[in-house]
């Protein structure tokens, strides 16, 4: 653990697409079981934060130090999977011709992943107990064997984190888990998630304001690829220069 | 509460495959030792050795089912492992011929008349009969994992793969027509006399092969059954599905494309293998860019994702060609082309799809219905 009790530091990330600066010397940082909040307008670069976290994206500079000061710059995904970093997408992407279980059973954290001790692994009683316990948190116990193909929008959203939640990271990112989601829905995600932040650090992206006031203890605001201010809901919507550039001009300040 | 069951579907599936393999491990050769000869229930040795050859398809159309209905990489090359199996055996065969051949030398008769006065040092191996079944293996999977760890290394996906292999199966068609690569050129090996003392032209010595094709189609079959059902079997269809999500549960996908395609590699040898001693010829016209895309018809038409599927396609296309061929000689690429276009728009699931319908209307089974396109979050 670093000296401050940060999971993840990120400084002077920039991700430069050609001239466009999706990331502009970004530099963000979270505690160790801390739920964050991230927002900003369209195009702030929420998005591509995540994925230069995750390894989908590799930074021009800057430096991405997790938990014990791990340089996550330069790694390829698999590895930082490894390491204790979750992900999950903004648009659900689960398998979808495989059951709920076997979606689950796959991304269970194990010692190995390569092809072999796959081919011949067996799951334990241990392994099916945590993934029956993950189906009960996400409330998929159910449809554990439907494809998950078939599953509703809202459901698919639950089973990738449930996904997430297995391969045991130290770090979840959250991209708009709420999007697309009755308000029902999105009220179960918020306590889901809220659970999950007690072993856990989190971060979420997310729009829906409702749903930030919801589970949001800090808050950080992005724009044109900085952060402009980071503080509690309260703090964040008082503030002019956030006013100004986001809550202002969407209007969804209420 | 939940336990991981297998689907029925699967289950459904080994039933048919056993009631199929029974078929054509006990009955068939029955048909054609017990009834007389003229009787309607007797199956001719050419029918029968028909069947064996189809069978060596059905061998190599399993592991293409493999790689693209399970792993959704499509190689359009596997004549090509398919032919370097062919062609150690071959190999061996016509070292076998000795001095029964035409010119009475004891090296094989194409090598008389292009004025090759001593063996190639690369058919020494093939000698001996191991040299040549292990060859048959190997050969194909070792080039596999050469050509794949360097394909799937540099994250060649998708149409480019299917576009490279095609590559591939016409550069291996154009060096096994010529001359100076000693293997017969455009002629090819044939005029095999004898395996192992065997008698080729002997009845009894061609339905041994038959079997032997069983047998080894049936443990091929098993090999499949039980890589798709394990762990490793879901993360193909994993990547299938979504290959950029798989790296985010910790798999390194062309770790798994490079596993499934060489385990194809050897399926694609050992069917060639068995084809020779039955056909009795191997020639450059059987590894080109036709022979590996009619491959990819046969897993179409039976089913991709469906072992069974492959089986099936394999043997009906060939068996169709064979009697309709009889028919209508000039009409039959455009049939199977039209039965390509066909099977592709209206009956993505192939001929497995439309029986499931007609039997069960249960849902796809794990391997079936192809994936859409997931997009994978916004910037």
């Amino acid at each position: 653990m670093s000296a401050e009790g940060l999971i993840l530091n990120c400084e002077n990330v920039v991700v430069d697409y050609d001239g466009f600066k999706a990331l502009n010397n970004c530099n963000f940082s979270v505690h160790y079981n801390e739920l964050r909040v991230v927002i900003g307008p369209n195009g702030a670069g929420k998005t591509t934060l995540l994925d230069c976290i995750c390894g989908k994206t590799k930074p021009s500079s800057g430096k991405i130090a997790f938990g014990n000061n791990i340089e996550l710059v330069g790694k390829n995904a698999e590895d930082i999977t490894k390491l204790g970093v979750g992900r999950k997408f903004q648009a659900p992407s689960v398998y979808g011709n495989l059951t709920v279980w076997q979606n689950l059973d796959l991304s269970l954290k194990r010692a190995s992943k390569g092809v072999f001790p796959t081919l011949i692994g067996k799951s334990t009683p241990a392994e099916r107990e945590r993934i029956n316990e993950t189906l009960n948190t996400i409330g998929l116990t159910q449809d554990a064997h439907t494809r998950a193909g078939s599953l509703s929008h809202g459901q698919k959203q639950w089973l990738e984190i449930g996904m997430v939640i297995l391969q045991d990271p130290s770090l979840l990112l959250v991209d708009e888990p709420v999007a697309g989601m009755s308000d029902k829905e999105t009220e179960q995600t918020g306590r889901l998630l809220s659970a999950l932040a007690e072993k856990h650090a989190i971060v979420v992206i997310e729009h829906d304001m409702d749903f930030v006031r919801q589970i949001a203890r800090i808050v950080t605001v992005l724009a044109e690829g900085t952060v402009i201010c980071e503080g509690t809901v309260e703090h964040v919507q008082a503030d002019q220069h956030v006013r100004e550039i986001y809550l202002g001009r969407a209007k969804v300040a209420h | 509460m939940p336990e991981q069951i297998q689907p029925q579907q699967d289950s459904r599936e080994t039933l048919s495959f056993y009631v199929v393999g029974a078929v054509f491990l006990i009955v068939m050769p029955l048909l054609n030792m017990l009834p007389a000869e003229d009787s309607w229930l007797h199956l001719s040795d050419f029918r029968l050795n028909q069947f064996g050859k189809f069978l060596c398809f059905a061998i190599l159309a399993l592991g293409l089912d493999l790689t693209w209905g399970y792993c959704g990489v499509l190689s359009m090359g596997q004549g090509v492992f398919f032919g370097f199996g062919a062609y150690c055996m071959g190999m061996y065969l016509a070292l076998q011929i000795g001095k029964e051949s035409v010119y009475g030398s004891e090296l094989p008769d194409f090598m008389v008349w292009t004025q090759v006065k001593e063996l190639p040092f690369f058919w020494y191996p093939f000698k001996s009969f191991w040299g040549g079944l292990l060859g048959a293996i190997l050969v194909p999977v070792i080039f596999a994992t050469i050509f794949g760890f360097l394909a799937f290394r540099s994250r060649i996906k998708g149409v480019y793969f299917a576009i490279i292999t095609q590559a591939l199966a016409f550069a291996a068609w154009l060096v096994f027509n010529r001359n100076e690569t000693r293997l017969g050129g455009t002629n090819g090996l044939t005029d095999f006399k004898q395996v192992l003392g065997f008698r080729l032209s002997d009845p009894s010595t061609q339905l041994g092969l038959y079997i032997l094709t069983v047998l080894a189609l049936i443990a091929s079959f098993l090999l499949c059954r039980w890589i798709v059902a394990s762990r490793a079997g879901k993360v193909l269809i994993a990547i299938r599905d979504s290959e950029s999500r798989v790296t985010f549960s910790g798999y390194t996908p062309w770790v798994y494309k490079l596993f499934v395609f060489v385990v194809a590699a050897g399926l694609a040898g050992l069917a060639g293998m068995l084809y020779v001693p039955q056909v009795g010829i191997i020639t450059p016209a059987q590894i080109g860019v036709l022979p590996s895309l009619e491959v990819v018809i046969w897993v179409a038409v039976g089913g991709r994702g469906t072992l069974i599927g492959a089986v099936l396609g394999a043997v009906v296309v060939n068996f169709g060609r064979s009697v309709l061929t009889n028919y209508f000689p000039e009409a039959w690429p455009f049939i199977l082309g039209g039965l390509f276009v066909v099977v592709v728009t209206m009956f993505p699931d192939g001929l497995v799809g439309i029986i499931r319908k007609f039997f069960a209307g249960g849902p796809p089974a794990a391997g079936l219905a192809m994936p859409k396109p997931q997009t994978q979050g916004g910037r």
